[in-house]
């Protein structure tokens, strides 16, 4: 599966120095891309890297600011969607951009229906799309709404739309995303099937094994920025994982001494066993024990937040068993888990976190008075008690506890968001990016918080992506890697470089886990591999 | 350390809109008819324009009690009319199949609350947006009411029940009194309890209060039971005021005025702070116009014009770009001791996020897709 390796004609596709600023943040810097004929090429970068922006500013959605594009060595600068399609650029995105209630055949052929006498030839338009799948191996009701097929068949007509307009340059932006493994397979045949046709697609996906799997070339993006360009076969999986996160591998670890904390021996708070849901993270074991930090790192999309969603039964696992205090439970609701004293603060804090209108006395009291219940109201001395309690331990900076709290700012909206489950005294308190967008002031304050809750024996489940952040505070830290739990690490063996070595780690390799000490990812690796 | 001010009529300047509305209506009532404001007192009982308009605004009031905490959840209850028709005919037939008050009220009312859990399992369980959702009761609900009637228009002449439209209570009119009732009720389950603050949490922000732990179902449910109750209220006022069921016209249209008054007592549709007694404001508003232009003598038809304009003042008037002077309830009132120029809320996600990756050396960049 080696790429023709035309590297003699001249690029399919070739970007020099692009730049695009959003409000005098630099989202773009400089990033050179080079995309040639029959070849599947990786665009990799965690969060803010840059990759939707360079997709963006290729497809005509955003104008950039400075660099250069040459599609067979002409330049081109599409203004829109439509126009970068007509330039044979084409793009489908993660959540599939076509429209669910028209037919298959009508959205294969939107805007260019073929006419007769001026009136939609439907039967030349159906004949046509049929015609348009076989080399998919789609043999689909044409005329069927494409909302009725799955994910995966409408990703794969948006393909063949893309394809059939004429597409040169065809950009997959995470594609795979909400795709089982036998889907992603199905996937991979029509790349492949595309690739020997000369096209060349961009692959963007956080998966590492997808990459492996069927990208002939990887470049990574970090803060904007080119890190550089490497061909799949020579770049082992740890260089790509330290590529991403950007990071020297030999970098010694700074570890805070931990206190004194509980130890492996006690009784665990929560213990999960073979916990999952279909789709979202594969069967866990996981145990939580009081007075312990407990981090989930891994990659974007490595199914983090989605195990901290099913601890707090804000998704509902399919499978496998909970106990709390050795007794089952089942974890249907925020509601069942707040009971069981369980709080949770969410990655997206405007969506799921605080509640915008209301004031920061009332969303800090909000938990506690929904477990009282509707009948038990909180007397309004005693609200504003715990809401200037609150302000004053968390320095929340706001001129009073009447404040919109979205007037806030972030780290103080966070602030307010951990009061929330304080007030309540939780016994597991699990936070989902706790010091994200946060200034760094609040952000030594939330970590110094953490390690105070649990010296005063209360139990945490922290994601972050911020490895020497986790590293720092965790006892016990599990790394994800393709939404399945690969590696759990403890005491001494969480450092910055275990966990990235665990994140890189071949899968089906024996995983760098407690037992290894001193295991490392295999070196290169030999693509072409099941994606899953 | 100022408490946001909600249903308290003392919070002026917020409800100059509403209060400065029903004024100029009932000031232009009065040139219109001098003896607007003479209010006489006959056989136990006030009588008056002014006293009319109470009465006459009442069913409406009733039903915007209801609705302002539905919209206040973000919802609507387009089928309040229809609840009306339905609570009417079941009062009307069963007095005239001879059933006494206390059945017949009881029933009534339990139809009402009965068609407010319908609307509720729609919205909270089902999920269906709540326009749609009360839009299948408003069509159904009258085929309802006609079959309860058998297509007939119902009359009886119970004066029990009769007492509920025209009676009076220490010589206010029993519909007024009703109001104030349900008005004191309501005031009372939502703000001497927990669920004002969580109707209004669910209303701001659905997902944050489940995440919280808010039963937001149950919030919903409720809700929307009780607008059916306050709509079932409302029909039977309607119906023993004109001592029939009119299964096709009784509380015809009226969910429009429902709606109409919450918004002029400056709830947003959007969901959040709610003000009962400015909704209630908004009723009198718009009855207050009705009646005016009844006595006025002009034709009939201008009256749905006359009330648009002045509609469309009162909420120019609560538009954002003049709510730095009127700020709608539960916002910061103008005269706050800090400045209104808030600190700046987080920035959009990726300027926040880059930012914060930036000062952070050698840390992994968080922050969405960029």
């Amino acid at each position: 599966m080696t790429a023709p390796s035309p590297d003699a004609s001249p690029p399919l596709l070739a970007i020099r120095g692009l730049s695009k600023a959003f409000l005098g943040v630099q989202a773009l810097d400089g990033v050179d891309f080079t995309l040639h004929h029959g070849e599947v090429h990786a665009l990799l970068g965690e969060n803010g890297a840059g990759k939707s922006t360079l997709i963006k500013t290729l497809t005509g959605v955003y104008q950039r600011d400075a660099g250069l594009v040459a599609l067979e060595g002409r330049e081109i600068a599409p203004r829109s969607v439509d126009e970068a399609q007509r330039l044979h650029i084409g793009t489908v995105f993660q959540e599939v951009n076509l429209l669910p209630n028209l037919s298959v055949a009508e959205n294969l052929f939107l805007g260019r229906q073929p006419t007769r006498f001026g009136f939609v030839d439907r039967r030349a338009m159906n004949r046509r799309a049929r015609a348009v799948l076989v080399p998919y191996g789609l043999a689909i009701d044409v005329t069927a709404p494409l909302g009725r097929f799955s994910v995966a068949t409408q990703q794969i007509i948006a393909i063949a739309r893309a394809v059939d307009m004429s597409a040169k340059v065809l950009i997959l932006d995470e594609p795979t995303a909400s795709l089982d493994a036998q889907e992603v397979a199905v996937l991979f045949t029509v790349m492949r099937t595309l690739k020997a046709r000369g096209i060349g697609i961009v692959f963007v996906t956080h998966f590492l094994d997808q990459v492996y799997a069927v990208c002939d070339r990887i470049t990574v993006l970090r803060n904007g920025r080119l890190v550089g360009e490497r061909r799949t076969a020579e770049l082992p999986r740890l260089d790509l994982v330290a590529m991403m996160l950007g990071r020297e591998l030999e970098e010694a670890a700074h570890r805070i001494e931990l206190g004194p904390a509980g130890g492996d021996d006690r009784a665990p708070l929560a213990r999960f066993r073979g916990y999952g849901k279909a789709r979202s993270v594969e069967p866990f074991d996981l145990d939580i024990r009081p007075g312990e930090v407990v981090g989930l790192a891994g990659l974007l999309g490595s199914g983090r937040t989605e195990t901290a969603r099913l601890v707090f039964g804000m998704d509902r696992a399919d499978r496998g068993e909970a106990t709390v205090d050795g007794r089952p439970v089942r974890l249907r609701d925020p509601r069942t888990a707040i009971r069981l004293g369980f709080g949770f603060c969410p990655e997206d804090r405007k969506k799921e976190g605080i509640v915008g209108e209301l004031s920061v006395r009332e969303n800090i009291i909000l938990a506690l008075q929904a477990r009282q219940g509707w009948l038990k109201p909180l007397p309004r001395r005693r609200q504003e008690e715990i809401a200037d309690r609150f302000i004053r331990l968390l320095d929340i900076r706001t001129p009073d506890a009447e404040r919109p709290i979205q007037l806030l700012s972030g780290g103080n909206q966070q602030k307010a968001l951990l009061a929330r489950w304080l007030a309540t005294e939780p016994r597991l308190l699990i936070l989902d990016e706790p010091t994200r967008g946060i200034d760094v002031g609040a952000h030594a304050e939330i970590i110094r918080l953490i390690e105070r809750l649990c010296a005063d024996g209360m139990a945490l489940l922290v994601v972050s992506s911020e490895l020497e952040e986790i590293a720092a505070y965790s006892r016990r830290v599990v790394v994800l890697r393709d939404r399945r739990h690969v590696a759990e690490l403890r005491g001494e063996e969480v450092t910055v470089e275990r966990i990235v070595a665990a994140i890189a780690a071949e899968p089906g390799a024996k995983e760098p886990g407690a037992k290894e000490p001193g295991a490392t990812a295999p070196g290169a690796t030999a693509p072409g591999g099941a994606p899953r | 350390m100022t408490p946001p001010a909600r249903t308290s009529a003392a919070g002026i300047p917020r409800a100059l809109p509403q209060y400065g509305a029903l004024v100029a209506v009932l000031l232009a009532n009065w040139l219109l008819f001098p003896d607007f404001f003479t209010i006489r007192l006959q056989d136990g009982r006030l009588f008056g324009s002014l006293i009319d308009v109470l009465n006459r605004g009442a069913p409406v009031a009733l039903l915007a009690i209801g609705m302002t905490m539905v919209i206040a959840t973000r919802g609507v209850d387009l089928s309040v009319g229809a609840v009306m028709a339905i609570s009417g005919a079941v009062a009307a037939t069963m007095t005239g199949a001879g059933w006494g008050l206390a059945p017949v009220l009881a029933t009534s009312l339990a139809a009402g609350l009965l068609c407010g859990l319908w609307n509720g399992l729609l919205v909270a369980v089902l999920r269906i947006q709540p326009i749609i959702a009360t839009l299948i009761l408003m069509v159904a609900g009258r085929g309802i009411a006609q079959l309860i009637t058998e297509g007939q228009i119902v009359t009886f002449t119970s004066p029990g029940l009769a007492a509920v439209g025209s009676g009076s209570v220490l010589t206010v009119p029993m519909p007024v009194a009703i109001t104030v009732a349900v008005l004191a009720v309501t005031g009372l389950l939502v703000r001497r309890t927990a669920l004002g603050l969580m109707i209004e949490a669910v209303g701001v922000n659905r997902l944050s209060s489940a995440g919280a732990g808010v039963n937001t179902p149950v919030v919903l449910v409720a809700v929307y039971a009780w607008c059916g109750l306050c709509a079932a209220v409302a029909g039977l006022i309607v119906t023993a005021d004109i001592r029939g069921a009119d299964a096709n016209n009784a509380g015809l249209w009226l969910e429009l005025d429902a709606i109409l008054a919450v918004v002029v007592g400056g709830t947003s549709l959007l969901g959040g702070r709610f003000g009962l007694v400015l909704s209630l404001v908004g009723a009198l508003i718009i009855q207050a116009m009705n009646t005016g232009i009844l006595l006025s003598g002009f034709k009939p038809e201008f009256n749905l014009i006359v009330k648009a304009v002045v509609l469309m003042i009162v909420l120019l008037l609560q538009s954002p770009a003049l709510t730095l002077f009127l700020p709608r309830p539960g916002s910061p009132r103008s005269g706050s001791p800090h400045p209104r120029t808030p600190r700046p809320a987080e920035p959009p996600v990726k300027s926040g996020s880059v930012k914060s990756g930036g000062v952070k050396s050698g840390g992994i960049k968080p922050g969405a897709g960029a």
